[in-house]
């Protein structure tokens, strides 16, 4: 596996990486460095906003104009309980498509993905109504259904496919030891596929932290998570490049901190069964 | 935020115990504009009043628009108040959607409303949403530009006028622009412009019939005539510019001239946002002698959802956010330059707000739109920078693109009329006319 | 191997998702068929409440005979086989470099996979204002700077930015699955093929592309599915201007801005077979190549 490299080797390899990586990066850099920046520097040059003074001047306009910490606990509340409730029902969904599988399971897995398809638009007005005829509006209980269902497909088949990683055999062997299905799966499944359900769950928090559609026109105050919270920062009147970044900051730094420091079981688990 | 959390607790508090009103919390639709940011930060004063707690939900204009439309067209009862203009009002209130506001307190003296805006947000006589502010649109001018060119603003110019005066200004190699307009997409940003600017060129939407008129010579003139300004004297990629790129070239010192809203005007004399504050002159928006001016007609306002629970509350809310004493909150605070004008008419016999530069050319603005005879031809609708149908939205925003389109360069006049032509003519068919 | 048993236990454990995704397709996909053969103006006081009048197949002629149909359609391709082009093409390259060895591995691969965390409304407004706008944007300065005219991004490139802006977003989803594949990579063939004297164009196509092709279904497969419903990033910048007006935001434009629920509906059933039609086609692709 491990090849032998020269340092030079090593150095282009190095300095090409970072500078293609620090590229990708440059857009969520600048939103950073311009968020501590006055409003009227941060349409300047860009070294003219890079010599501008610091300023905590936008956070504090931000903290005064909106409740940031109740949009931020939605967000949270939203992305964990309905990526945890699609975790409950996928679970089992995956564990007998992977054990037990029939002609069928795929065409389900896929037919499944496909209702990803649907338009949201084009459903706003019937789900609106049904969210009336339910009282679910501005609820979070609502909302934690509605995102659950919206990323359920991708947690079964992600789930899927690291289950069917596992060696039928070892169940096999559970079985004989007179294991009844519970405890196979609670002793003998669930150790080996934690790290698939982390980045499952990884994955589908950001994606439903993400999430901007139903998110914003399915509540008002009460539920309404960080992507609400951007929409009053976007194209005001006059000048708000720096308000804009700061309340963006504050919008994706949760998420990219909680990435980063899970990197390593995204970057391992998100496979969607590619490697085989 | 702890502390003003717990001073309005504790002022709610006291007043429950010691008052007659008991609290409620009521929601609150509204846009992201400067003077609703600021409406917000004197929420307290309201709570110390009333007792009431108000939840804000501030959205930006096209979420919002996206967001009350919905809730009110399927009775979600989600807001107690939503900030709606007035195009949405006379449409809402004809359906049955608002709270009638005819029983509002004498002190609140609803005469004192100005009459344009009156009549913009009332359906049959009855008022359906109280105004925030409102405006027209008028021509802001640099005094120092206009004097190095040796010409002089006529207090009514004419559009041969503005153009005579945007090569003058126009200096490329001091990066200004003759004439900043606006040529963004959507009904609300360059659809109005063109509409209003059509209007003064003799042009209409529909004829009495409610024929779409985009084949008709005033519509190809008028845009054959806004095309060659901006083409000529305006800046670069003025496709993309609505209000708020305006807003920032002129405040920047990029335009000689830039016709807009009212309400612009104290950005623009604001020193701290605007390198040119001291050298804005004011006039009436252009015409072509025709007898119609290219000005519009425009109001934020504050309504109540037929079926709220908490009518009473969101009077009460209403009534303060619209009345004399806010505005004069506001002037004590802040100055009466940033009061939230073109409501009321005190507000313009007050002589310390006559002493602003632009409230004068603000009123005269207001006073010269007539949104029910918008048109020199003869029209069956009402509204001058709309149409108060409720397909005019839609059918607009797709107009304005095909007339972003031709800014752009992307297409040719003719062939953007064509297409405005079929998509109105097809809209309307649509909806039944 | 499974038995009769398992069989009905593994039923039953399906049961949960499959009769939670059935309803969630098949309630709203119901309403939608049952507006689209309706007039439902709710601005001029249509509602369910009131009964809705039957116009039989007019809006889906009206919707298909517009003049923004087609375009549409055209924009919604571009788009979406745009994007996975690029996020395909640029991801094995990134994939290549990340997987080399370097100083600094975990924190460049933080660096690439930092957009993927980023809100699509974010992303867009970030990107129109701060980069793209001719006047004041990132872009504008730095193409002054050498002394050209700055690009009006978003009218004059309108398609090519909204591209660049969704790719952005999605290369670093791409690169790490496709990284992932490069790892499971057997060097040892790589190394038996260039003894053989075999170059790297040559030991690229042959060994690893092969290799890639599943991971690459996968994210075609994945990215397409998100990508026919991208509504945010063209909202946020374009509205749907010079030419950006894909499928979805078309019918966002009938059911939301011109208040017409029936045609906007009828506009959906269409967007839901195309959406079909794809999936039809991508699991004949995929499904051969999954299959283990």
């Amino acid at each position: 596996m491990a090849r032998a490299v020269t340092t030079r080797q090593k150095t282009i390899n190095s300095l090409a990486a970072w500078a293609v990586g620090l590229l990708i990066f440059f857009p969520i850099l600048w939103i950073f460095v311009m968020s501590f920046k006055a409003e009227g520097d941060a349409i300047k040059t860009p070294l003219e906003v890079l010599a501008a003074p610091w300023t905590l001047e936008n956070y504090g306009v931000v903290q005064e104009r909106s409740n940031y910490s109740r949009h931020f606990a939605n967000s949270v509340i939203l992305a964990f309980g309905s990526t945890l409730l699609g975790l409950l029902v996928a679970v089992p969904a995956a564990w007998a498509m992977a054990f037990v599988p029939s002609k069928r399971t795929k065409d389900i897995l896929l037919w499944m993905l496909s209702t990803k398809m649907l338009p949201a638009v084009g459903v706003l007005y019937p789900i609106y109504l049904l969210f009336i005829r339910l009282g679910l509006l501005d609820s979070r209980a609502g909302l934690v259904v509605v995102l659950m269902l919206i990323n359920l497909p991708i947690i079964v088949w992600m789930l899927y496919t690291y289950f069917r990683e596992i060696p039928g055999e070892i169940l096999e062997a559970a079985r004989m030891d007179g294991a009844t299905l519970h405890e196979e799966i609670l002793y003998v499944l669930t150790p080996m596929a934690i790290p698939g359900m982390a980045s499952t769950l990884l994955l589908n928090v950001i994606l439903a932290w993400n999430e901007a559609f139903w998110t914003l026109n399915l509540t008002a105050a009460k539920a309404a998570p960080l992507t609400a919270f951007i929409a009053s920062y976007s194209s005001p009147e006059g000048l708000f490049y720096a308000k804009l970044s700061a309340a963006s900051t504050m919008a994706i730094a949760p998420i990219l901190i909680m990435g980063w420091f899970s990197q390593k079981q995204l970057v391992r688990g998100l496979t969607f069964g590619a490697v085989k | 935020m702890f502390l003003k959390n717990a001073l309005r607790a504790a002022t709610a508090l006291s007043l429950v115990t010691v008052g007659s009103a008991y609290a409620e919390t009521i929601t609150i639709a509204t846009v992201n504009n400067g003077d609703m940011i600021r409406m917000q930060g004197y929420t307290d004063d309201f709570t110390a009043k009333t007792g009431h707690d108000v939840e804000w939900v501030t959205l930006e204009e096209n979420v919002l628009r996206q967001r009350v439309t919905t809730d009110i067209s399927t009775k979600g009862g989600q807001f107690d108040i939503m900030t709606i203009g007035m195009y949405e009002t006379p449409i809402w209130g004809a359906n049955g959607w608002l709270v009638p506001l005819n029983d509002l307190s004498a002190e609140y003296d609803v005469d004192d409303i100005l009459p344009a805006m009156r009549g913009g947000l009332s359906h049959d006589g009855t008022l359906y949403a109280a105004p925030f502010y409102g405006e027209s649109s008028m021509i802001m001018y640099r005094t120092d530009l206009m004097e190095k060119a040796g010409l002089e603003m006529p207090a009514a110019p004419t559009w041969e006028f503005i153009r005579e005066a945007a090569a003058a200004m126009d200096d490329p190699e001091s990066d200004i622009n003759g004439v900043c307009l606006r040529g963004k997409a959507g009904w609300g940003e360059g659809g109005a412009f063109i509409t209003v600017t059509a209007n003064s060129f003799g042009a209409r939407w529909f004829d009495e019939n409610w024929q779409a008129q985009f084949d008709q010579p005033e519509w190809k003139e008028a845009l054959t005539f806004f095309v060659n300004l901006m083409n000529d004297y305006g800046p670069q990629g003025y496709a993309t510019n609505g209000f708020n790129e305006n807003l920032s070239l002129f405040q920047q010192g990029k335009c000689g001239m830039w016709i807009d809203a009212t309400v612009a005007a104290s950005f623009v004399t604001n020193p701290d946002d605007s390198t040119v504050a001291d050298k804005v002159g004011f006039a009436l928006a252009p015409d072509t002698g025709l007898g119609k001016r290219s000005n519009w007609l425009w109001a934020w306002a504050l309504a109540i959802p037929a079926g709220t629970q908490k009518e009473a509350a969101a009077k009460q809310f209403i009534e303060w956010a619209t009345s004399k004493e806010y505005i004069e909150l506001v002037a004590a605070n802040e100055g009466w330059a940033n009061v939230p004008p073109g409501a009321r008419t005190s507000l313009y016999e007050n002589p310390d707000y006559l002493a602003v530069p632009f409230a004068q050319m603000t009123l005269d603005s207001i006073n010269a739109a007539d949104p029910t005879n918008p048109t020199v031809k003869p029209v069956p609708y009402v509204g001058i920078q709309f149409v108060a149908i409720p397909e005019f939205a839609g059918i607009a925003t797709e107009v304005s693109q095909e007339f972003s389109a031709v800014y752009a360069g992307q297409q040719t006049v003719d062939e953007a009329l064509a297409k405005a032509q079929a998509l109105t003519t097809d809209a309307m068919e649509a909806a039944g006319y | 191997m499974a038995t009769q048993h398992s069989r009905s236990a593994a039923r039953l454990m399906m049961a949960p998702a499959v009769v939670l995704l059935l309803g969630w397709m098949l309630v709203p996909l119901t309403m939608t068929l049952y507006f689209s053969f309706k007039k439902y103006l709710p601005m001029r006081g249509d509602s369910l409440a009131n009964g809705l009048d039957w116009v039989g197949f007019a809006n889906y002629a009206r919707f298909v005979t517009s003049s923004s149909f087609w375009p549409s359609v055209y924009a919604t391709l571009v788009i979406v086989g745009g994007v996975l082009v690029i996020t395909v093409i640029l991801g094995i390259f990134l994939a290549l470099l990340l997987d080399q060895p370097m100083w600094g591995q975990g924190v460049v691969r933080i660096l690439v996979i930092a957009p993927f965390f980023v809100m699509p409304t974010v992303s867009g407004l970030v990107w129109k204002n701060m980069f793209m706008d001719p006047v004041n944007g990132f872009f504008a300065h730095v193409w002054r700077s050498v002394g050209a005219e700055p690009i009006e991004w978003l009218s004059q490139a309108s398609l090519p930015s909204l591209i660049l802006i969704v790719s952005w977003q999605w290369l670093p989803f791409a690169t790490l699955i496709l990284l992932t594949a490069f790892q499971s990579l057997d060097q040892e063939q790589l190394e038996a093929a260039e003894m053989d004297g075999a170059r790297w164009p040559q030991r690229f196509v042959f060994i690893v592309l092969p290799h890639l092709s599943r991971a690459i279904t996968v994210v075609l497969l994945i990215q397409t599915i998100f990508l026919l419903s991208i509504f945010a990033e063209i909202f946020v910048t374009t509205q749907g201007s010079f030419g950006t007006k894909t499928l979805t935001y078309l019918i966002y434009q009938r059911v939301l801005e011109s208040q017409n629920v029936g045609l906007g509906s009828a506009g959906g059933v269409y967007a839901i077979i195309l959406a079909n039609i794809v999936a039809i086609f991508l699991m004949r692709i995929v499904g051969k190549n999954l299959d283990a």
